[in-house]
């Protein structure tokens, strides 16, 4: 199946098949999918297109149709994927039409948005995708002209006989060359970047037209005919299951069809315990929630507080560490010899995604089979996670990617997915699964809070000898929780003649996983301000120090000291850093950090004003990821976002855990940033030789200790706890 | 009870609780879904539209409250010169990350435009901070409200040169 509607009305009306059922590169047949009783597949009222391969179609009339594989959730990705096909199609970008892909990793390999990934693994298979489609276009033509196809070249959607001049559109080849057998796409040969048309020239965000226009493009939009609405109800506490609940007096409210208990199971990813509402108005389904009493088995996490688990790292902090992820030197002995010794306790919270889109889901469960309309970032795992609860093989459930109003790693998980298609099941019929906020920001995959106990020795010339981190974390029986690691690569490891890493493991009942740069997100925070802290004490450019920490050029492990030095060269020049003069109450900072395969320095100059007040005046990025930035246009915002987002982070962005549940409900108090919160950001790419990187993270970790190490610059004071709490400078 | 309401020139009918917000009326009644849902509570903007020209939070508006109003929503917004340039501005600039806020950052800029021609920095920051975006894409926001307007799109708190 190639082609899902990317709209979100399933009504019919607007349904926009277009389909010859022709064989594929991969053998498969091209059909649409059917709704119950309704035969969707049917000839285009449109020109006949020809599939050349799972992603490319084009019509006689010449129209491209690109099929975009995976999630979009406003990393740009339906618009830069297609470009790389595109380009060694040899199309023009305004002839060309995307479609998103339904979930069908057979057809498409696997589909996903995370880790910043799409880049390095699709950089290279999608342009010899767009090739293997021109190699076959530029045979039909030579067999219709009798010629070497050794004589034809491609301009444009055409392709052209050189010696003769004469040429044929691809609209005209299109039919022949998609009966043709496939070459090898290993061996089609791929463009020399420097005739790149598309690829590094701007591309606005291919829908961009449609979300300005209000077009219904979301999850949140979908509507499915005959559909009813439905909130699910789960215990405040982490892992609490249903006792009982008034289901009659529900029963009986406006606009109230059905309400039922959800046994569930125990795994967080999956289907809970909770109370499932379901009606013909999703306003009056939510509001019947303020009538519903439920007793609930909180279950063992009742007693968990974030208050506690500090208590406990303190606690922790005094002993040997669980365990140990790296040992050099001998950390002791260096310590008792140095000049200079520091020590300090940084920490940070719990915090959640908040997509300003609520999870959702909309889901159809008839016949055995079940058709799911979902903003997911990871959907073939939400179709195993359906298919395991709901007792169905894979192959009977169809999954519409629709487009995400944020993701940022919450919608890597697919409970909301198993909830519709559960509720759907027992109220029997198409249902929208609709969390309101405070379900959202209460029931996410927090990104984990974590302790480091640091400790560093200088020699007398400022040269770091000792450092160690006692890294307190989540996890049991020697596993850490879902985020909440840490490796033996961790910088400066491997850059310190005496070093140890340790950590140690709390149990944790609260579900936790991966937040854009999860683990980097907040190990740079905590790493790059102890260094900053280590720089002050050797009374060093704090700048210079890191460059001189980094030391020869050379390649450690998966890490190139290059370039990185060079990044925070190409900062420093941007930021005027050796120049510039910040006035009383202001200051700049810097730091790096290794992600995503990405390379980024950054430097924040910010103000402390009067009554502590802070301001963020400005922040400054330097990046390598490659020698290619694939769209510039979607690369400096992902990169302007990332940036924004911890700064976000640092400000405000906190979970505290009280009796084993969230007391934050919504925007009032869990705190996002603002226009008038967000400074500009200068974004530089550092273009070398290395295969193109990913952008949605990497640009992330840096800012946080940028920005605290710019308030010591103005004020003398450490940030050492996140969020940053202003009274410290008040 | 039955409300007669009057969204982007046009008389619509709905059937609905006097409580009921418009925010729901207009999606999930009237099926136009351009408006989103956000918080609940007016934090966050998303469900930003106009009630006789002023940017109102559609989430905590009770439907009996606009009966009366002239309502414009993004689907409306582009029938006034002034909210075309909005728009266009937005794709000129390339402003959308997710997309998700963007209908509500429209409706609060072409309500502060519509009152105030040429805004200041911080003019932009008091009309359009209460609209979140959680991509942040808050220079691209205030760039293109500045376009909209015929202005120099520079940021006037970068003193960095």
């Amino acid at each position: 199946m190639m082609q899902t509607n990317d709209t979100a009305r399933v009504d019919g009306a607007s349904r926009r098949a277009f389909l010859r059922a022709s064989v594929a590169v991969g053998g498969g047949l091209l059909l649409d999918f059917s709704l119950p009783g309704v035969l969707r597949a049917r000839e285009n009222s449109r020109q006949a297109a020809s599939t050349l391969n799972a992603f490319v179609q084009i019509s006689t009339d010449g129209a491209v149709t690109i099929v975009s594989k995976n999630p979009e959730i406003g990393q740009g990705i339906k618009t830069m994927l297609p470009m790389l096909i595109a380009e060694e199609l040899d199309v023009d970008w305004a002839s060309v039409r995307i479609e998103q892909a339904l979930s069908d990793p057979a057809r498409y390999g696997r589909q996903f948005a995370g880790g910043s990934r799409a880049t390095p693994l699709n950089w290279q298979p999608l342009r010899q995708v767009g090739a293997a489609a021109r190699q076959m276009l530029m045979s039909a033509a030579a067999q219709g002209w009798s010629v070497p196809v050794s004589e034809c070249d491609t301009e444009s959607g055409k392709v052209i006989h050189v010696p003769s001049k004469r040429r044929l559109s691809y609209g005209s080849l299109a039919s022949k060359a998609a009966s043709l057998p496939a070459p090898d796409l290993a061996k089609v040969p791929l463009k020399d970047p420097k005739n790149f048309k598309i690829i590094g020239k701007s591309h606005p965000g291919i829908d961009s037209p449609r979300v300005v226009a209000g077009e219904p493009l979301f999850g949140i939009d979908v509507t499915v005919l005959g559909m009813l609405y439905a909130v699910f109800v789960k215990s405040p506490v982490f892992g609490g299951t249903v006792v009982r609940a008034n289901l009659d007096e529900l029963k009986a409210q406006a606009g109230v069809r059905d309400a039922f208990i959800v046994s569930g199971g125990a795994v967080f990813n999956g289907l809970l315990s909770g109370v499932a509402v379901v009606g013909t108005n999703w306003w009056q389904v939510n509001k019947a929630r303020e009538r519903l009493q439920v007793v609930w088995d909180e279950g063992p996490s009742a007693g968990h507080s974030s208050e506690g688990y500090a208590r406990q790292a303190v606690e922790l902090s005094t002993h040997t560490p669980g365990a140990k992820l790296a040992a050099d030197g001998d950390v002791i002995q260096a310590l008792g010899a140095s000049a200079h010794r520091l020590e300090a306790a940084y920490s940070y919270p719990f915090i959640a995604h908040a997509t300003l889109e609520p999870q959702n889901c909309t889901a159809h469960f008839h016949d055995g089979k079940v058709e799911i309309w979902a903003p997911t970032q990871n959907p073939d795992a939400g179709r195993k996670i359906v298919a395991k609860t709901l007792g169905l093989a894979d192959a009977d459930i169809t999954i519409h990617m629709m487009r995400c109003g944020g993701g940022f790693g919450r919608r890597l998980m697919n409970d909301y997915m198993v909830e519709a298609a559960w509720i759907s099941k027992q109220a029997g019929a198409p249902v929208k699964l609709l969390w309101n906020r405070q379900d959202d920001i209460q029931h996410d995959f927090y990104r984990p809070a974590g302790f480091h106990f640091f400790k560093a020795g200088l020699d007398a010339a400022g040269k770091l000898q000792a450092f160690s981190d006692h890294f307190v974390s989540f996890g049991e029986n020697g596993k850490a929780a879902p985020s909440a690691d840490m490796d033996d690569a961790e910088f400066p490891a491997k850059f310190v003649p005496n070093l140890e890493l340790g950590i140690s493991l709390m149990p944790l009942g609260t579900p936790t996983g991966p937040l854009r740069a999860p683990g980097s997100n907040a190990l740079a925070f905590a790493f790059q301000s102890f260094i900053d802290e280590i720089a002050h004490a050797a009374g060093q450019d704090p700048l210079q120090y890191r460059i001189d920490l980094l030391g020869e050029r050379r390649q450690v492990g998966a890490f190139d000291t290059g370039r990185m030095i060079d990044v925070l060269a190409l900062v420093r020049d941007k930021s005027g850093w050796a120049r510039r003069k910040p006035p009383t109450g202001s200051g700049m900072g810097v730091a790096f950090y290794y992600s995503h395969l990405g390379y980024f320095a950054e430097v924040v100059h910010a103000t402390v004003a009067a009554g502590g007040k802070i301001r963020v005046d400005k922040v400054w990025v330097a990046s390598d990821v490659g020698s290619q930035i694939i769209n510039p246009t979607g690369a400096e915002n992902q990169v302007q976002g990332a940036a924004l987002d911890g700064i976000g982070e640092a400000l405000g962005q906190l979970i505290t855990l009280e009796n084993g549940r969230v007391t934050q409900s919504n925007f009032d108090n869990f705190l996002l940033l603002r226009m008038n919160q967000a400074p500009p950001v200068e974004v530089h790419f550092l273009k070398t030789d290395h295969p193109p990187t990913g952008l949605g993270e990497p640009g992330l970790p840096p800012v946080l200790p940028a920005l605290c190490n710019a308030l010591f610059a103005a004020s003398g004071i450490r940030v050492r706890a996140l969020p940053i709490d202003a009274r410290l400078f008040a | 009870m039955q409300f007669t309401l009057r969204i982007n020139g046009k008389s619509r009918e709905v059937e609905a609780d006097p409580q009921m917000p418009l925010l729901w009326a207009l999606r999930d009644l009237l099926d136009l879904k351009g408006t989103k849902f956000g918080c609940g509570s007016s934090f966050c903007g998303a469900c930003t539209v106009h009630s006789n020209g002023v940017a109102i939070r559609s989430c905590v508006t009770p439907v009996s409250a606009v009966a009366s109003a002239s309502i414009t929503t993004i689907e409306g917004v582009g029938a006034t010169a002034l909210g075309r340039s909005v728009q266009s501005a937005w794709l000129a600039v390339d402003v959308v990350q997710c997309g998700y806020c963007q209908a509500g950052q429209i409706m609060s800029a072409a309500a502060l435009l519509a009152k105030n021609p040429k805004p200041s920095d911080t003019d932009i920051d008091k009309a359009m901070s209460g609209n979140i975006c959680r991509c942040a894409t808050y220079a691209r926001i205030r760039a293109a409200i500045k376009q909209a307007a015929g202005m120099p799109t520079r940021d006037s708190r970068d003193t960095f040169a």
